[in-house]
């Protein structure tokens, strides 16, 4: 039988077990800022050691630099080259690219598919959509990553004619994939969470569901569908397998979403595990680790302290 | 329940959850640290339940790891109080762990650089070199492609970018789409070092993780080229190299490395902490007999000479 008596046995294990409940609860905060403080550790030669800031220093890494004399100044990343080349431009163009073209892909479609969901689908629909779009942010990276490079790559090149088959382009969609769910969870929590009491105060003024939707929930909502946006945009500038194998990971300068791109991500991925331990190039794949890690700790916190903000208004209201 | 809920809203997703499934880059990191220690406390196991024989570890190249294993598993079954373990990482993986003297044997598909010499000295260790292997370099062409062969030259021109289309080789009117390696692997390395003379390929160069991405990107695009072991073959064609425009161009074939005369091929080294003494003598030279280099050659690497292969062992 089940007893329903939740009287503590004693204070002492009251007191222990508020305690171990509280430690568990802390230590995810300990472990990120030991992630941070170990990741920023090994990228700190750059701006102490002079031996290490011959070949990369931030100033290299962000200017034109003169590689050969004679010849044309230029942003690169050749890492390996005799003249190593550490300009951090075309892997940020890159990342941007990617993560861009995934917005583009996944904003419409997840914000779409969240307003069609909480707004006008049956009960029975939502019941449907709901749990396969959540399924979506089950697949894991690689396989995301897989199905580009194999079957996505392809039918974009075919279709569009490109010059290059692995490309921003595909990158993107395969990484839209990957943001779509983020974004339609988030968008539809906060379409949900619009109380039930301004929808009927709407209605009985005679608007139609059409005008409660557009004219009052969404705008309500709206706080949560830019957080939305915002969590995707840094899931989409993090992820990593996925550009990794459909991007051609080609260090390249161009403005054109056709071409092929390098992101911070990837890159990491790719050198970090043959890489000479200690040396420039080890503290640069750090570095650029420590980057990523505060953009998108930075971007995520954003959009968590706008979702918290948007409970409080709504609830605000209710009182 | 379907209702919606004013006093609890439905929740907040968390940057942990929304997290969770995702390749972490950094959690990579960690599960590098991670299989670290599993090896180290594993090899602790290993070294009480048989103290009795001796546990030998071998780590590096992925070129090379798939050869490591065969013979590991063959000198095995010869000597069953040794106990090998082998895995790869990468050749830079692998001369890491040697200096920091958690391998016994590191398997690298390209010499030391000067810089991993330096941390060696820093770090108070010799690294002996024996060649036990060769590979060639092969280059992947579309199966439709009509170019058959290249000299190093043009070979050269291509990766660096001097050569854009395919009718200056003799090809049709189409750009030249470049596929390679990621700049760590030590067939990169070393195709950088030999047929483009130690200049930078071009920025266009689409790299890609491992020979068999190469491989499967060149036979899905027609003006494709790219470069990687000659033991992989399916979907694409194999071109044809020439040392110069007067010279015959040769066919990458196992023979045809073995004996020196096609001329993208390179030795697949075994480094150790000194000269080799006892077990780990006993494993290489074995590794150079006959019966280790047949081995090597039944799984698609290329055996060295009988002379040479003496030449190698440790006296």
């Amino acid at each position: 039988m089940q007893s329903y008596d939740f009287k503590p046995k004693s204070k002492v294990g009251e007191f222990i077990g508020e305690k171990v409940i509280s430690i568990s609860a802390m230590s995810a905060l300990v472990v990120i800022l030991l992630i941070f403080v170990f990741i920023f550790k090994e990228s700190i030669p750059i701006f102490t050691d002079p031996e290490i800031q011959e070949e990369a220093s931030v100033g290299k890494m962000v200017f034109k630099q003169e590689y050969y004399e004679g010849r044309e100044a230029k942003w690169s990343w050749q890492p390996n080259s005799d003249v190593p080349k550490y300009s951090l431009l075309p892997l940020f163009l890159g990342t941007l690219k990617a993560a861009l073209v995934a917005m583009l892909f996944a904003v419409p479609l997840g914000v779409g598919a969240a307003i069609y969901t909480s707004e006008f689908a049956s009960r029975r629909m939502r019941e449907i959509i709901k749990p396969v779009i959540e399924l979506l942010a089950g697949i894991p990276s690689v396989v995301l990553g897989f199905f580009a490079l194999i079957v996505l790559a392809t039918s974009v090149q075919n279709l569009l004619g490109l010059t290059f088959r692995l490309n921003a382009l595909t990158a993107g969609i395969a990484l839209g994939l990957a943001v779509v769910p983020i974004i339609f969870t988030v968008s539809e929590d906060a379409l949900s969470t619009v109380p039930l009491s301004l929808r009927d105060a709407a209605s009985a003024l005679g608007a139609n569901p059409w005008q409660v939707s557009l004219s009052m929930a969404l705008p309500a909502a709206l706080p949560g569908i830019a957080a939305g946006i915002v969590l995707g945009f840094g899931r989409a500038i993090g992820e990593t397998m996925i550009v990794l194998m459909a991007s051609g990971n080609a260090a390249v300068i161009s403005g054109s979403i056709t071409d092929s791109i390098r992101t911070f991500s990837a890159t990491i991925a790719a050198e970090l595990a043959e890489v000479v331990f200690g040396s420039a190039h080890y503290n640069v794949l750090f570095f650029i680790g420590s980057l990523l890690f505060v953009f998108t700790f930075l971007v995520n916190l954003g959009g968590d302290v706008i979702l918290s903000r948007l409970k409080t208004r709504l609830q605000g209201r209710l009182e | 329940m379907g209702k919606r809920n004013l006093r609890y809203p439905n929740r907040i997703l968390t940057i942990g959850e929304l997290y969770g499934h995702r390749e972490n880059v950094f959690m990579e990191t960690g599960g590098k640290m991670r299989k670290f220690t599993f090896a180290f406390i594993a090899l602790i196991v290993a070294a009480g339940v048989l103290s009795a024989g001796t546990t030998i570890t071998i780590k590096g190249s992925d070129t090379l790891v798939r050869l490591g294993q065969r013979w590991a598993e063959e000198y095995m079954k010869l000597n069953e109080e040794t106990v090998i373990q082998v895995s790869g990482g990468g050749s830079g993986t692998g001369i890491a762990a040697l200096l920091n003297g958690t391998t016994d044997v590191c398997e690298a598909s390209r010499d030391m650089k000067p810089k991993e010499y330096k941390l060696a000295e820093k770090a108070g260790v010799e690294p002996y070199r024996v060649s036990v292997s060769l590979d060639g370099i092969a280059v992947y062409l579309h199966n439709d492609n009509q170019v058959t062969e290249f000299s190093l030259a043009q070979l050269k021109g291509i990766y660096t970018g001097q050569i854009k289309n395919w009718k200056e080789v003799g090809g049709k009117d189409a750009r030249i789409i470049l596929y390679g390696r990621e700049n760590n692997s030590g067939t990169y390395a070393f195709f950088k070092e030999h047929v483009l003379e130690k200049e930078d390929y071009a920025e266009e160069t689409q790299t890609l993780p491992g020979t068999a991405a190469v491989v499967n990107a060149v036979s899905k695009d027609k003006n494709g080229i790219g470069y990687g072991g000659i033991a992989w073959a399916k979907g694409v064609k194999f071109a044809l190299v020439k040392v110069d425009e007067k010279s015959p161009a040769i066919q990458p074939t196992m023979e045809n490395v073995s004996d020196g005369t096609y001329p993208i091929s390179r030795d697949l080294y075994w480094f150790f902490n000194g000269k080799p003494t006892g077990d780990l003598k006993k494993l290489v030279n074995w590794a150079l007999s006959p019966a280790g280099q047949k081995i090597a050659e039944e799984i698609g690497y290329v055996p060295l000479s009988k002379e040479q292969a003496e030449k190698n062992m440790v006296k």
